[in-house]
């Protein structure tokens, strides 16, 4: 697609494909929600800055910043801007839109740990934290891992403790009764919000 | 009037009796002050008091009252006695409530209140009953010059509310600017869509109204006269000079576009398809509803690109340096005119800030809804290339330099220039510019002088002797007091609104003609009493000359802020009444001080000072002496009274119409008699004046600057005398400034000229 700078190209598509998408232009640039964010200043680039991108037609750029994978979803902005934008959905919503163009950044953390978290749970229908948390431990390699399992000790014990966690899950663990069932449901989910976003 | 007979009351309420010794007030009116009836009151303002003053007048004789109780700003209507002279001694808000009850300040606090028993019997003395002006004249007529928007508002209001209305338009039909737009930005909820202008509902109305009369292709050739009786000359294109008498005045000559000409960076005048907001009307005009065409080809619209503050708060000093607080909402407006005909055309809105005055933050929203796009950015170039543009600029959130290519349509908000006429000011305000060491104003104004130059054409052509327009501002729109008199110029009973008067949109310009109409019917209304117009609103006194005395010196002429004198044919000073003020800036001006009012002169502010007893030099009781401005100073000065903020004992304040009314004589006449300090407390001048005279404090300051020398004369030091700025909200900090003034003073060893 060719995108001519300041024309309404790719807000157009952020309308049509991204959840809430259609709130861009309402933005006003008065900056509040950079200016709330916690995490504002380890940014790449601010959403007061991912909206004047998108009017502005940086398609390339705004899919593949990390911006929106660096949202905590602690809804500061939601609750400041002026023009009540519902901003942590947008960013939710670039993210997902990155994530089917094939455009997230290589090893951003959050977009990995989405990933994992993804086919820990559709693999048995449930959430095994064990292998959650391990693989997200030794995801930069085993000596790293270990490092990690090391320094969260005393956590993983206060949660066996609280029974938060069971070591018999590394053994496969326990799942939900009707898997296939799930995962037609799971098919049948994602057509529907393909149709929807107009996503392939 | 008949024999004078001085009455003193002193009333004892609100804790006045039992603060202060008011027998031996009494006793001080009577043996000192002279009065022939003296009287103490429990409760002055109460209807007992006030029929036992009233008794005293229509029974005794008593032609003279001064009333020893609260500020003179207190109980006016109890106290409004108009047919006899009336002074107030200010016991209440200037002595019991700013200084402390104790035992250790009764004396000083009695001291306070004897002086200003004193004093007000002094002042009463010296005061006559106001008799009505003689030339005063009621011609119930309005004039309105401009037939545009805001001049047929004038009209249409002061015709609903009974009075009769002649409108004036240069051009050949009424309506101006707002004929030419398309449509407006809308003037009501849900302030979404543009709207129509309803310039053509105003003019059937104007023609269908019997009480305006329309004159079109015409000008106002000469005006002369005051409020209730002016003079209008009425050239027309065609037929013969008109003459109409009229009360009042509004001027509504609207605005030109400033001339994109000036701007051929921005690539108009070198293609077709630049515009400014005029062009981008007539061409909306011209497709009616349809699609907007490309001026070059007529060919189809894509994009178009508003460029906001195009040769408008600039810093170069190349264009103009101001906000137009209307264009914002224009661009808005003009991109709805593409986006409602087809969402498809891209409508990029480049501004640094977008400012939507009133409802426009709602139109700004409606606009953001119809997916016009706003860009915060700085446009440094359109580039024409065959039928579109490409503009260059830069985006101010991305930081980044970049572009729009092929923009079929740029849309340029070049800004509202006033159209006034002469600026009057222009040669005085040079000439003080050079004096300070600045001479561009002075260069400039006398190219503009020289033979063959361009000279501004005059809007009103007024016959009075300070030129034949209005005052201007530093832009050319005319001046007005911003926070208090809006529509007020500075020729009474001529008033300015809409675009002429500030930048503005048409539903401020509409209220604006509307404020400015009512305040027209005021001046016509209290000319034909004889009154003044505000800020002394009621004042029936006006200055009067003993012309014998005067030396022709012409500073009266020069520096009266209202243009109230002329000349007579023996260049002596000739007093317009009706067009006064009564601040007394004439009078503080006049070196011989034969300019005085009855109720107001060198002589009542005179008494008032040399009555204060001034101790001797062993006392250790300095004296000060403030003149209060009454409008902000001294009111603030009783408000600080009622928060009980406590100030130094030493001090006599006397309220003054106007710094500008200040004789350096008063001065003089201080210093002389013995006091250690002179304060004056005036409203803030200069460029953002706040002074309700204009000129009144800047005038008085510009004077007390050459009192250095006196003081020299008199081998005093130059701190005993001081001017300070004061605003009405200054509640806390002018009890601070008092005091810090009168420890400065103590300080200082005692006057020299006590006891003389
Ligand atoms: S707070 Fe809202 S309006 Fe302001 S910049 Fe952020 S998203 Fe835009
Ligand atoms: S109204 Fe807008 S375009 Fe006009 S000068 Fe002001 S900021 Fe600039
Ligand atoms: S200076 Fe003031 S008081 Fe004197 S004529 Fe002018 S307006 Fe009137
Ligand atoms: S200031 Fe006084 S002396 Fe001078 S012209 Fe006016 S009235 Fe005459």
């Amino acid at each position: 697609m060719s995108i001519e700078k300041y024309r309404r190209n790719f807000l157009k598509e952020v309308e049509e494909r991204v959840e809430e998408g259609h709130w861009v232009k309402m933005c006003m640039q008065c900056g509040v929600c950079a200016g709330s964010c916690p995490l504002g200043p380890h940014w790449e680039h601010t959403p007061q800055k991912i909206f004047m991108m998108i009017r502005a037609g940086k398609r390339e750029e705004v899919l593949t910043s990390d911006s929106m994978w660096m949202c905590t979803s602690c809804y500061n902005c939601i609750v400041r801007c002026p023009r009540k934008l519902p901003i942590t959905h947008i960013m939710h919503g670039l993210a997902y839109l990155a994530k089917r163009e094939g455009l997230v950044p290589k090893n951003q953390p959050t977009a990995q740990f989405g990933q994992m978290f993804w086919d820990n749970l559709v693999k048995t229908g449930r959430v095994n934290e064990l292998k959650l948390s391990l693989g997200m431990y030794f995801k930069d390699g085993f000596g790293q891992g270990i490092k990690n399992a090391m320094a969260m000790q005393s956590v993983g014990l206060g949660m066996m403790k609280a029974k938060r966690l069971n070591p018999m899950e590394i053994m496969g663990g326990h799942g939900i009764k009707d898997k296939s069932g799930f995962s037609a449901m799971l098919k049948k989910a994602r057509e529907l919000e393909d149709a929807r976003r107009k996503l392939a | 009037m008949a024999d004078m007979k001085v009455a003193a009351y002193i009333c004892q309420g609100c804790g006045l009796g039992e603060r202060l010794d008011t027998a031996n007030l009494a006793k001080v009116a009577q043996k000192e002050g002279k009065a022939q009836v003296v009287k103490e009151h429990p409760f002055l303002c109460n209807a007992e008091g006030v029929a036992m003053i009233r008794n005293d007048i229509d029974n005794d004789a008593v032609t003279h009252v001064m009333i020893a109780a609260c500020s003179r700003r207190a109980k006016t209507e109890a106290f409004g006695f108009t047919d006899v002279a009336l002074s107030r001694a200010n016991l209440r808000e200037g002595v019991i409530w700013i200084r402390p009850d104790d035992e250790a300040s009764r004396e000083t606090t009695q001291e306070m209140a004897e002086d200003y028993v004193r004093m007000g019997c002094a002042e009463v003395k010296k005061m006559k009953l106001p008799e009505i002006d003689p030339a005063a004249v009621t011609e119930r007529r309005m004039l309105v010059v401009g037939g545009g928007i805001s001049g047929m508002t004038a009209a249409l209001e002061a015709s609903k509310a009974g009075y009769q209305v002649v409108l004036v338009e240069k051009t050949g039909a009424l309506g101006g600017w707002g004929a030419k737009l398309y449509k407006r930005s809308p003037s009501k909820s849900p302030y979404a869509d543009p709207q129509s202008t309803g310039v053509d509902e105003m003019v059937a109305a104007i023609n269908s109204d019997s009480n305006i009369k329309v004159y079109t292709n015409a000008i106002t050739s000469k005006i002369e006269g005051a409020p209730g009786r002016f003079i209008a000359e009425i050239s027309t294109e065609s037929g013969p000079t008109a003459t109409e008498t009229v009360g009042s005045i509004v001027q509504a000559t609207g605005f030109t576009l400033y001339d994109a000409n000036n701007l051929p960076e921005l690539g108009y005048g070198k293609s077709a398809n630049v515009v400014d907001q005029a062009g981008l009307e007539a061409l909306a005009k011209a497709a009616n509803g349809g699609a907007i065409k490309r001026p070059s080809d007529g060919g189809e619209v894509k994009t178009v690109v508003f460029v906001q503050c195009a040769g408008q708060r600039d810093e170069t000093g190349k264009h103009l340096p101001y906000c137009s607080g209307s264009c914002c909402l224009t661009s808005v407006k003009q991109a709805m005119y593409f986006k409602d005909q087809n969402p498809d055309v891209d409508t990029v809105v480049i501004y640094t800030d977008l400012r939507m005055p009133g409802n426009g933050e709602d139109f700004y929203r409606s606009g953001q809804t119809k997916g016009v796009t706003f860009t915060k950015g700085k446009v440094s170039s359109v580039e024409a290339t065959g039928n579109t543009c490409k503009v260059n600029f830069q985006d101010l959130i991305l930081d980044d330099q970049t572009a729009i290519e092929n923009a079929d349509l740029v849309v340029l908000a070049t800004g509202q220039v006033a159209n006034s006429g002469v600026d009057v000011d222009a040669k005085l305000k040079a000439e003080i510019a050079a004096a300070a060491g600045d001479n561009t104003l002075l260069d400039a104004y006398n190219a503009s002088q020289t033979e063959g130059a361009v000279k501004p054409i005059s809007v009103l052509n007024l016959t009075y002797r300070q030129g034949p327009d209005l005052p201007q501002l530093k832009y050319g729109f005319t001046d007005s007091h911003f926070i208090c008199f809006p529509y007020e110029t500075r020729r009474t009973g001529i008033y300015s609104a809409g675009p002429v008067r500030r930048p503005m949109d048409i539903v401020q310009a509409m209220e604006d003609s509307t404020g400015a109409a009512m305040k027209a019917i005021q001046a016509i209304e209290n000319a034909a009493l004889g009154r003044a117009a505000h800020p002394r609103s009621g004042d029936l006194s006006f200055p009067k000359v003993r012309i014998e005395g005067c030396t022709q010196c012409k500073r009266c002429t020069v520096e009266c802020p209202f243009g109230a004198i002329d000349e007579d044919e023996k260049r002596y000073p000739l007093f317009n009444q009706a067009r006064c003020r009564r601040c007394g800036t004439c009078m503080g001006a006049c070196p011989v001080r034969v300019i005085s009012f009855e109720n107001y002169s060198v002589d009542t502010v005179g008494s008032q000072l040399k009555a204060v007893d001034v101790p001797d030099e062993f006392s250790e009781k300095p004296r000060i002496l403030i003149l209060a401005c009454e409008n902000d100073a001294y009111p603030a000065l009783d408000m600080a009274a009622m928060n009980r903020e406590v100030y130094s004992a030493w001090v006599r304040v006397i309220p003054v119409r106007c710094l500008g009314s200040v004789n350096t004589i008063w001065i003089t006449d201080a210093l002389n008699s013995g006091y250690d300090g002179v304060m004056m407390l005036g409203c803030k001048h200069g460029d953002d004046y706040q002074c309700h005279f204009v000129k009144g404090s800047e005038l008085a300051s510009y004077r007390m600057s050459k009192v250095g020398d006196t003081l020299q004369g008199m081998g005093l030091e130059p701190e005993r005398v001081q001017v300070f700025e004061a605003a009405i909200t200054d509640i806390e900090r002018l009890p601070r400034l008092i005091n810090e003034y009168s420890d400065q003073i103590a300080a200082l060893p005692p006057s020299p000229f006590k006891g003389f």
